[in-house]
């Protein structure tokens, strides 16, 4: 479904030196000037440290499970060993002698949680105004700013998301003031002194991409271009015909300077980066659609998304994701338009179908989001079991951050991002109460020992409290 | 009860004829109160009251039967803190009077008449089972917010249940800001408008004498003489421990003031203090975050907390959103019997939670006899559920409120039926019904 995210996922990996010319050959320049070298650089210059945390070969068995691709297997068991996924399956299964072994009965296993839609870290508690970090709103367009620079490991809400949300991965995105915000980065949710020790290693970059009302104000605001809809579609347009003109320097050998915004539009416009793009109105995302087969590139998911029910059936076919709140409305007119069957109806027109936060607190509970989605399909007949709507929680979101093929799903070797409820997590009345990652149980409602405590919390009231 | 019962006799002749007598029987019904819920149950509304609710209650000829068919019965969901019915679109700012940041006025204002009964919100949040709210203005150009109401969501145009229910201002930093940019400054503005308030009642003359040196305006005044003796509730917000404490402090210099908290956040690091103060508390109960350094000791077990150290608790939505998701009441309060089962965590019990959601902001803002529960007397204002209502996606099924019966069907709902199956049609959308 996503171009491009194989390819991407080699080149974040091989940390391959990319030039226009990868044979290096000089270009002739004309005249009596000395030759120009092409451009060279380095995709990955702040390259994944993530190490998992210690493993123990680990069982759980009794319990019903969610795959997260839309698979249960109740009375099931799960095996994880050095990190992966080793198999699951049911009562039958056979299983290790010398595992830590937790019985499951009456609780729910699922994959973790991934929120496609966050900004912990670069908006990080507590919100002063030496932390706002997530919009670089003195230019319409900034796709050279990659949001891991604001990425504040201490948040402590990334301790929140895993101990009371289960999420295990999560993308970090720029605001949305400006209509190229910059590059979004993908995180595995657990505690490091740097951001590097949390990127998720090899995922693929991101663009945060914003429609509507909030470039337009705030540069209108400003007095200077955009000030409409209309001035955000010129703008964009003039970027992406000038990224095409550079990407195509690129590829034939010609561009010579670094530049750092045509770097991350060449990605997009070549498929390695992939749009998440913020934009509540239906018509506003049918003409993204269009301007994106003008440039060629290829939009992952639209953010936000409340008309997205409007068009399901053209996002559907586009193969487009819609990353969506259960039922926030009204705080602006673009998402006055909003209706509690949004994520439900997506999900009957086929199309890839999200829950996402864009909130602190929310992302702290989005299987209770998922819920409320899935109660007000059933209203209208649209009957979506519990183990399909974790796909959009997990699979899902996974799909549209190119790490599908590594988390998200409970399948043998991938990552054992894994969540085991105190009960159906569709339930207000259910919490987490064990979250591993890659293996490494990272919260345990059990021990004090497993609940992360962040720098800034240490020596605050209320320090190492339930929270 | 004596006096519940004669006052809602009296005011059975001003009622609308279209209130009807109904008796919804074969219910799992919930007083509100805090009490278990009843199988098998039955309330009885006549004359837009609740006169009896329980098991074993007769049906008296003549009125509505509905057949409850064992789902859940409440009483409506009172939205313990909010705006409900002051803005449209938040972002737009025509359809918004929360707020009223360049008015020379602060406390005299009265949001009354900024109501908007026919607005959106006000459909949205009775769907899904809000029958009253608790409203305050948001801030003026002053310390003092101004004057708050409660609320109906009814489907008509008459939304005041009380006006002029509550005063409003802010401490903390909030409060700091408008007063100069100290928490002393705050202190010392609201203690002078309040002196000055005082003077004034006992001499009117006193305002024009001090003519532009006055603290505040005539209208301002006459607002707060009601808060100093004690006949308008002073909602305040305030989060961080030691601001509570010294907002309990006002008390020794204006005895009368009735206190109700907001936000509370680190409410239970005092929770001794406010528990022996016997004052009521609001909590947006999954704040949890230090989002700001009045709220470092934020946590989901605040709630609980300060219910088992014998504290009035009730449970608001107020720090997400407090105009449009007013039906998020149900969900927190489930949060916080889940937060039970936690280990180390402090949550409720399922019939302390509804109470928290009903009766007991009720009790805040001084209606407890009048509206928030079914115990006779009450306000006819009965909500049948699909589901636990506490439960993730329940939605009420049926609202009564003065025992009137209640549309349900929102914008919202039109426009999901008219993209049930997106596409262009044969006819322009205007055609589709």
């Amino acid at each position: 479904m996503i171009r491009g995210v194989k390819g991407s996922l080699l080149a974040a990996v091989s940390l391959a030196l990319v030039g226009c010319a990868a044979t290096g050959k000089e270009t002739a320049s004309a005249g009596d000037k000395p030759a120009e070298k092409p451009v060279k650089f380095d995709k990955d210059p702040y390259p994944s440290t993530y190490k998992g945390y210690p493993t123990r070969l680990t069982v759980v068995k009794g319990v019903t499970i969610f795959d997260g691709e839309g698979g249960r297997i109740d009375n099931g068991s799960i095996v994880m060993t050095s990190g992966k996924v080793d198999r699951v399956g049911g009562p039958d299964m056979e299983l290790p002698t010398d595992a830590d072994v937790i019985d499951g009965a009456g609780k729910y296993l699922t994959p973790g949680v991934i929120d496609i839609h966050s900004h912990l870290g670069d908006y990080p508690s507590p919100s002063v105004d030496a932390h706002s970090d997530g919009n670089e709103a003195t230019a319409p367009t900034t796709p050279e700013v990659w949001s891991e620079h604001s990425v504040w490991p201490q948040d402590p809400g990334f301790s929140r998301a895993l101990a009371n949300g289960g999420v295990t991965s999560l993308q970090i995105l720029p605001g949305s003031a400006n209509l190229m915000g910059g590059r979004s980065i993908t995180l595995k949710n657990v505690p490091s002194r740097t951001v590097q020790g949390m990127k998720f290693p090899g995922a693929p970059y991101g663009l945060k991409m914003a429609c509507g009302e909030n470039p337009k104000r705030v540069y209108g605001g400003k007095g200077r271009m955009p000030s409409t809809r209309m001035g955000n579609f010129a703008v964009n347009r003039a970027t992406w015909a000038k990224a095409a003109a550079y990407k195509k320097k690129m590829d034939d050998g010609k561009a010579v300077d670094r530049d750092l915004a045509m770097e991350t539009l060449a990605g997009v416009l070549s498929g390695e980066i992939l749009i998440h793009n913020h934009c509540y109105r239906a018509d506003e995302m049918a003409l993204v659609i269009d301007m994106s087969k003008e440039f060629g590139y290829k939009v992952s998911t639209f953010h936000h998304a409340v008309e997205s029910y409007k068009i399901a059936d053209i996002l559907a076919k586009e193969g487009i994701c819609s990353a969506m709140w259960a039922d926030w409305w009204g705080f602006k007119m673009e998402a006055y338009d909003s209706v509690n069957e949004n994520i439900p109806l997506v999900y009957k027109a086929g199309a890839c179908t999200i829950v996402h936060s864009d909130d602190a607190n929310q992302i702290q509970r989005l299987n209770q989001e998922a819920a409320k989605a899935r109660a007000a399909g059933r209203r209208i007949g649209i009957d979506v079991s519990d183990e399909m709507a974790w796909t959009w929680l997990s699979y899902n979101p996974a799909k549209a951050l190119g790490i599908a093929d590594r988390t998200g799903s409970l399948k043998p070797g991938k990552m054992a991002d894994v969540v085991l409820w105190n009960g159906n997590p569709f339930s207000a009345y259910t919490r987490p109460e064990k979250v591993w990652i890659d293996g490494a149980l990272m919260f345990d409602a059990n021990d004090p020992k497993r609940r992360p405590v962040s720098d800034f919390e240490l020596g605050q009231p209320g320090e190492g409290d339930v929270k | 009860m004596m006096r519940a019962l004669l006052l809602s006799a009296a005011a059975l002749i001003a009622l609308p004829a279209a209130a009807q007598d109904v008796a919804i029987v074969n219910a799992k019904l919930v007083i509100g109160d805090g009490s278990a819920p009843i199988e098998g149950g039955t309330v009885l509304v006549r004359g837009g009251k609740v006169v009896a609710a329980g098991a074993g209650v007769a049906v008296p000829a003549g009125a509505q039967r509905v057949d409850a068919a064992g789902r859940y019965v409440t009483p409506g969901i009172v939205a313990a803190f909010s705006r409900v019915g002051l803005t449209e679109v938040d972002a737009v700012s025509g359809t918004n009077d929360r707020s009223a940041p360049r008015t020379r006025f602060s406390a005299g204002l009265d949001i009354a008449p900024a109501l908007n009964p026919m607005g959106s919100p006000v459909a949205v949040n009775r769907a899904s089972g809000v029958t009253r709210a608790i409203v305050a203005p948001g801030s003026s150009s002053n310390l003092f917010a101004g004057q708050g109401a409660v609320v109906d969501l009814a489907d008509d145009m008459d939304m005041v249940t009380k006006p002029r229910a509550l005063q409003y201002v802010a401490f903390g930093e909030d409060g700091s800001a408008k007063a100069g940019g100290s928490r002393a400054a705050t202190f010392l503005l609201f203690r002078e408008q309040l002196l000055a308030a005082r003077s004034y009642a006992r001499n009117p003359a006193t305002l024009a004498e001090w003519g532009n040196e006055a603290m505040i305006q005539r209208a301002d005044a006459d607002a707060l003489v009601q808060v100093i003796n004690g006949t308008t509730p002073l909602f305040v917000r305030v989060d961080r421990a030691a601001d509570i404490v010294n907002v309990l402090k006002l008390r020794q210099e204006f005895p009368a003031l009735k206190l109700v908290l907001v936000g509370v956040t680190e409410g239970w690091l005092v929770a001794r203090e406010l528990a022996a103060a016997k004052v009521p508390v609001l909590v947006s109960p999954l704040t949890d975050l230090p989002s700001s350094f009045e709220q470092l000791g934020a946590t989901q077990s605040n709630a609980g907390r300060l219910k088992a150290a014998g504290v009035d608790v009730s449970v608001g939505v107020f720090d997400d959103d407090d105009a449009h998701k007013m039906g998020y009441a149900t969900q927190y309060a489930g949060n916080l019997v889940g937060l039970a089962r936690v280990p180390g965590a402090s949550g409720m019990t399922w019939d302390q939670a509804f109470a928290a959601i009903s009766s007991v902001p009720a009790r805040a803002v001084g209606m407890e006899g009048s509206i928030g529960s079914l115990r006779p007397g009450r306000a006819g204002d009965v909500v049948i559920w699909d589901n636990d209502p506490l439960e993730l996606g329940s939605r009420p099924t049926a609202v009564w409120i003065d025992g009137k019966a209640q549309s349900l069907t929102t914008r919202q709902d039109r426009l999901r039926d008219r993209y049930a199956t997106p596409q262009e049609g044969a006819l322009p959308k205007a055609y589709d019904r």
